[in-house]
């Protein structure tokens, strides 16, 4: 390589709010007091104060007015408010970098808020715009529903056995058990995981990410100044991005062409492959998507994604640990955001004792109708 | 009768025909004049030339199943006491997808990827029938 590798810009400032503790009870919360909470947390962390900050994208809190003039921070040099889908974490992070690399702003605070549990979010039912009714004749309703489709076509086509998607939601279990801010903790045997009920056949509960309430903050800056700065930088060493934009968020290709689009830039940007990764958080909304997401980003072949994942290979003393926090369907659904927080916290070595060991190289795969990826590797100061 | 609680798409001058064809037993889609390309759901241009010339064109009813789910979750109040009831996720042979659902007398376990079906239409409201799938030789 006779280029340095790196986009020049690092996370500086991790935040998130306890995710266990706001689980236990229904208070109602507001989107934008959690994105504080996180965002005090990052600030902390980063050795910054809120007056350092001339860039805020905020997501899920699609007031960022209200919410500038909630943290007190009326003059900013970009702002930008980003709808609550979790597409959009990977989306923030790399118009953050594209911002900070074109000198737009310095330091930008992305802030997520996610009070879906105590509003009584359901992603389901009366709600959505344009096409779906047509759909709702049906009864069809529901991303998880969309995956269900997706995830009914593979298991028919690559012979998939019932039980053949149980190591992705116990593995995701095992992390949050040792994960004191993890919503879900208690040990998920793979009998309780097949006996659980149906959602949208064929998945079942524990294929589904929670529901819970919480906020996320990340705070991103230049290498050359994050340098300076008390906390370990994480730099993003490359993006890819891609997108499959239809009517349903079911897709005929399972999102293949655009993930594997996607793949080719952020590995070859970095001048990485798969088997460089020491950790990957991959966006689990519903667990099938890890499996077509190992499949398009090129860890696993084409059909064969639910035979890699076993034997404890995914499992955090495996070969390739996955969302070692827990992820969507155990730490909590924030969404992509508190995925990409792993990923540094895991190359800081600040993960506790979920810490993969010698993690060198993390990456964010998000396959949706938004596809994106990150690799993130520590900066040695 | 009692009344028919589950909902139903928006009717509107735009996409009456889709509506009008149902109760007939059609399924009746638009059709772009200049490219030729079927589209469903109602759409104001064709995505290939955004042109706005479209007809309406009775079709075939032939389709192929892509893929299916059964919900055993209640999204809908009106869909309660339907649970498990299946939904499936369609080609039509002139290209559009369409998520419908399958006869009542067809069973979920006789579905195959790939297998052909044919459209039949059940009525629901005085204004709309329901399109459903069912598997060719069943």
């Amino acid at each position: 390589m006779s280029k340095r590798a790196g986009t020049g810009v690092a996370i500086v400032g991790v935040g998130n709010t306890n995710y266990a503790a706001l689980y236990r009870d229904r208070t109602p919360r507001s989107a934008e007091s959690l994105g504080v909470d996180a965002l005090k947390k990052a600030l902390e962390d980063a050795g910054l104060s809120k007056g350092d900050l001339d860039g805020l994208i905020t997501a899920r809190i699609s007031d960022y007015n209200g919410f500038a003039t909630l943290i007190g921070t009326p003059q900013l040099r970009v702002v930008n408010a980003v709808e609550g889908s979790g597409r959009m974490a990977g989306v923030a992070v790399q118009h953050a970098v594209a911002l900070i690399q074109s000198g737009r702003a310095s330091t930008i605070a992305l802030v997520y808020g996610n009070n879906g549990r105590s509003a009584g979010a359901t992603y389901g039912g009366d709600y959505g715009v344009g096409n779906v009714k047509y759909d709702w004749a049906y009864g069809m309703t529901s991303p998880g529903a969309s995956v269900a489709l997706m995830y009914q076509r593979y298991r028919q086509l690559y012979r998939a056995p019932d039980d053949a998607l149980a190591p992705i939601a116990i593995s995701n279990r095992r992390n949050a058990e040792v994960n004191p801010e993890a919503a879900m903790r208690k040990p998920l045997s793979r009998e309780e995981y097949i006996n659980s009920r149906y959602v949208a056949e064929p998945l079942r509960l524990y294929d589904y990410c929670m529901i819970n309430d919480g906020g996320v903050a990340i705070i991103l800056t230049s290498v050359d100044r994050a340098k300076e700065l008390k906390s370990v930088p994480v730099e993003i060493m490359s993006m890819g991005s891609s997108s499959n934009l239809t009517n349903y968020y079911t897709v005929t290709d399972l999102f293949a062409n655009g993930s594997r689009q996607a793949a080719a830039q952020v590995f070859g940007e970095a001048g990485l492959s798969p088997k460089d990764m020491d950790v990957v958080q991959i966006y689990d909304n519903f667990t099938p998507i890890v499996l077509f997401s190992l499949e398009s980003f090129g860890f696993a072949a084409e059909g064969e994604g639910w035979k890699w994942i076993r034997d404890g290979r995914i499992e955090r003393e495996g070969k390739l640990p996955i969302n070692t926090s827990g992820g969507h369907t155990s730490e909590g659904y924030m969404q992509g955001w508190a995925l990409q927080v792993e990923a540094v916290r895991q190359l800081r070595g600040d993960a506790g004792e979920r810490q993969v060991k010698n993690a060198e190289f993390a990456q964010y795969i998000c396959v949706s109708p938004i596809i994106t990826s990150q690799i993130f590797r520590r900066v040695e100061k | 009768m009692t009344e028919y609680t589950k909902p139903i798409p928006d009717k509107t001058p735009e996409n009456a025909p889709f509506f009008e064809g149902s109760l007939q037993g059609k399924l009746r889609l638009q059709r772009s004049v200049s490219t030729g390309r079927y589209r469903f759901p109602y759409a104001p241009f064709d995505p290939i030339d955004l042109s706005t010339d479209a007809e309406w064109v009775d079709v075939s009813g032939r389709a192929t199943l892509w893929s299916w789910t059964v919900f055993h979750q209640v999204y809908f109040p009106s869909f309660k006491g339907d649970v498990p009831y299946p939904v499936i996720f369609v080609q039509l042979e002139e290209g559009p997808f369409m998520v419908a659902t399958i006869p009542a007398d067809v069973r979920v376990q006789d579905l195959r990827i790939d297998m052909p079906m044919r459209v039949e239409f059940e009525p629901a409201t005085e204004e709309f029938a329901l399109a459903k799938f069912r598997p060719v030789n069943s």
